[in-house]
């Protein structure tokens, strides 16, 4: 019956959150019995779709078609979907992503099958399917069972530790029934920022609030991340002061992020900020307002000044990092 | 051009969430319910801007839920939109929501259905997709602008690392978030106005649930901060390092 897994890929390149994905699906498949189908849309070289079975494909099913490389929710659900049929899977894996989000519930509605979007947890079967997922955008978690036979989930990326192991996989081509209505999306212009780190994939955050003071003072926040190698994030009234770029903006209604470091300057911490952010595994609040809220959620502290506490943050990194080279 | 705007009501974003009944329920009591900011700021102020430029003919705004989802719906008519349609029946599993709202939706020959990325209760950011899904039409999703030409959209979305402008012709089901529109306040002529427009409630269509809720779980609380000196950075950079692991 197999487990299917879509295989996002950047330009014919699968990405870290690609094999936590397929990594996820290997071993809801160990759980049930059975084996990974991953399925790969566009233009990948057969050496990189081999590299699948490092995270547990078992087989790589392969839609070699170039009007796949721009996502297309219509076409790539239709790739799952016509997957799935051929190898009777019961199960199908997409990331909580940009991609997955467009595709796994086009997938749902065309199989009738239960969707858990964005699970932090293997699925328990003792009972069920009963899968965690993340509710009230960070302020709890729900165990969610899946009653229908076939059924859909999309994993939160960077939830597992990805851990590569040897092997290689066979690949296979996947003949897809597309026809004309599956591609009337034309995609006129992409712009892809080049060089920073996504901020929804990055491990490190750097992230600013109001206590930055303005936009001229981000340079600090600049200099730290670049050290780190973090991405950049604000808080909400930043962004609306246009201090910062929106995509930049992490909490309620922003976006919601689950780095192993989050470190916080100048943010006291709203209900609706920690919401993005309380996923993260270490939380570092600086700040030089003893009362702010933030503290609370915080693994470690620092009561301070911003504007001179982050240069010599940055003083220190720089530091660690020529000691460990 | 006819837009159906899918409306979800939601816990206030302050709202301190609580479980009752053995952490088998969220507890509504003292919860204030808003309009899912994506829904009311974005995809509704967006149709409403559609119909004020003479793009759009109607607006029609739904929403699935039992008669406790009618404060929100009326608040989202003081906003604007022609009518509104609540399918009532109570749901957290997003197949369901979808198809009931893909039954009514059929019958009203929409061009355009906008709704938001997610709702911040459940946070699938599904029944977009799931619509466009059961109505077989294009779906984009993290739209951040849309226009409409001669019966086509023009659309800028997020996608991984970057954003992508596409066309499309209508029909289409669009996700909005932040950059679509501005958010906008009712006014007392549009809470007056709302009082009287209509609202259907429509039996729900016989579809089963896919998905059900076992029980929720908070957040383990931090054992608590640990302040480090602001003088000593270095100590803080061993402890992220020997402690927490992470760099």
């Amino acid at each position: 019956m197999s487990i299917i897994v879509l295989a996002e890929h950047t330009q014919g390149v699968f990405k870290k959150k690609t094999f936590e994905a397929v990594q996820y699906a290997a071993a809801i498949a160990e759980k049930l019995g059975t084996t990974v189908t991953a399925v790969a849309v566009g233009s990948v070289a057969d050496n990189e779709l081999q590299t699948l079975g490092q995270a547990g494909a078992a087989k790589v099913l392969h839609v070699a078609d170039a009007r796949l490389d721009n996502l297309n929710a219509r076409a790539y659900a239709k790739a799952l979907v016509t997957a799935t049929q051929k190898e009777g899977a019961k199960v199908i894996v997409a990331l909580h992503d940009v991609t997955g989000k467009a595709v796994a519930p086009r997938v749902s509605a065309a199989l009738k099958a239960g969707l858990v979007a964005g699970a932090v947890s293997y699925p328990d079967t003792a009972n069920g399917f009963v899968i965690k997922k993340t509710v009230f955008s960070g302020k709890a978690f729900a165990y969610v069972n899946i009653t229908s036979d076939v059924k859909v989930v999309t994993l939160m990326p960077n939830t597992f530790q990805v851990k590569k192991g040897e092997g290689t996989v066979a690949v296979e081509k996947l003949d897809v029934a597309f026809e004309d209505k599956d591609f009337g999306i034309q995609v006129k212009e992409v712009n892809k920022v080049t060089g920073a780190v996504p901020l929804s994939e990055a491990e490190l955050v750097v992230s600013g609030g109001r206590g930055m003071k303005g936009p001229e003072n981000w340079y600090v926040l600049e200099d730290l991340a670049k050290e780190l190698g973090a991405a950049l994030a604000c808080s909400r009234p930043v962004a609306d002061a246009h201090w910062r770029p929106h995509h930049e903006h992490v909490g309620q209604t922003g976006g919601t992020i689950r780095p192993n470091l989050y470190i916080a300057v100048g943010i006291s911490g709203a209900i609706q900020h920690l919401a993005g952010v309380n996923g993260s595994k270490t939380i570092v609040v600086i700040n030089k307002d003893p009362e702010a809220p933030f503290f609370k959620a915080a693994d470690y502290g620092v009561l301070g000044d911003a504007m001179e506490v982050v240069p010599r943050l940055t003083e220190a990194v720089k530091k660690f990092k020529e000691a460990h080279s | 051009m006819k837009i159906l705007v899918c409306i979800s009501q939601v816990p206030d974003t302050t709202t301190k969430i609580a479980f009752s009944d053995n952490n088998t329920h969220f507890s509504t009591q003292g919860v204030t319910f808003i309009i899912n900011p994506y829904d009311e700021w974005y995809a509704l102020v967006r149709a409403l801007e559609l119909k004020e430029s003479g793009a759009a003919t109607d607006v029609h705004l739904v929403t699935v839920g039992k008669a406790d989802a009618e404060p929100v719906i009326r608040k989202a008519l003081a906003l604007g939109g022609d009518e509104a349609i609540r399918i009532d029946v109570d749901s957290s599993d997003p197949y369901l929501v979808a198809a009931q709202i893909a039954e009514y939706a059929k019958t009203g020959n929409y061009d355009l259905v906008l709704c938001g990325k997610e709702s911040i209760d459940y946070n699938n950011g599904s029944v977009g997709a799931l619509l466009a899904g059961f109505l077989d039409m294009n779906f984009i999703g993290f739209a951040t602008s849309l226009q409409i030409e001669n019966g086509t959209a023009t659309v800028k979305r997020e996608i991984e690392g970057g954003e992508e402008t596409d066309a499309c012709s209508l029909p289409l089901v669009v996700s909005c978030q932040k950059g679509m529109a501005e958010a906008r306040i009712p006014n007392m002529r549009g809470i007056m106005a709302a009082r009287t427009k209509p609202l259907k409630v429509v039996a729900p269509a016989d579809i089963q649930a896919l998905t059900n809720i076992v029980s929720y779980e908070l957040p383990p609380a931090k054992t608590g901060v640990k302040m480090i000196s602001p003088e000593n950075m270095d100590e803080l950079v061993e402890l992220l390092h020997t402690e927490a692991k992470v760099i």
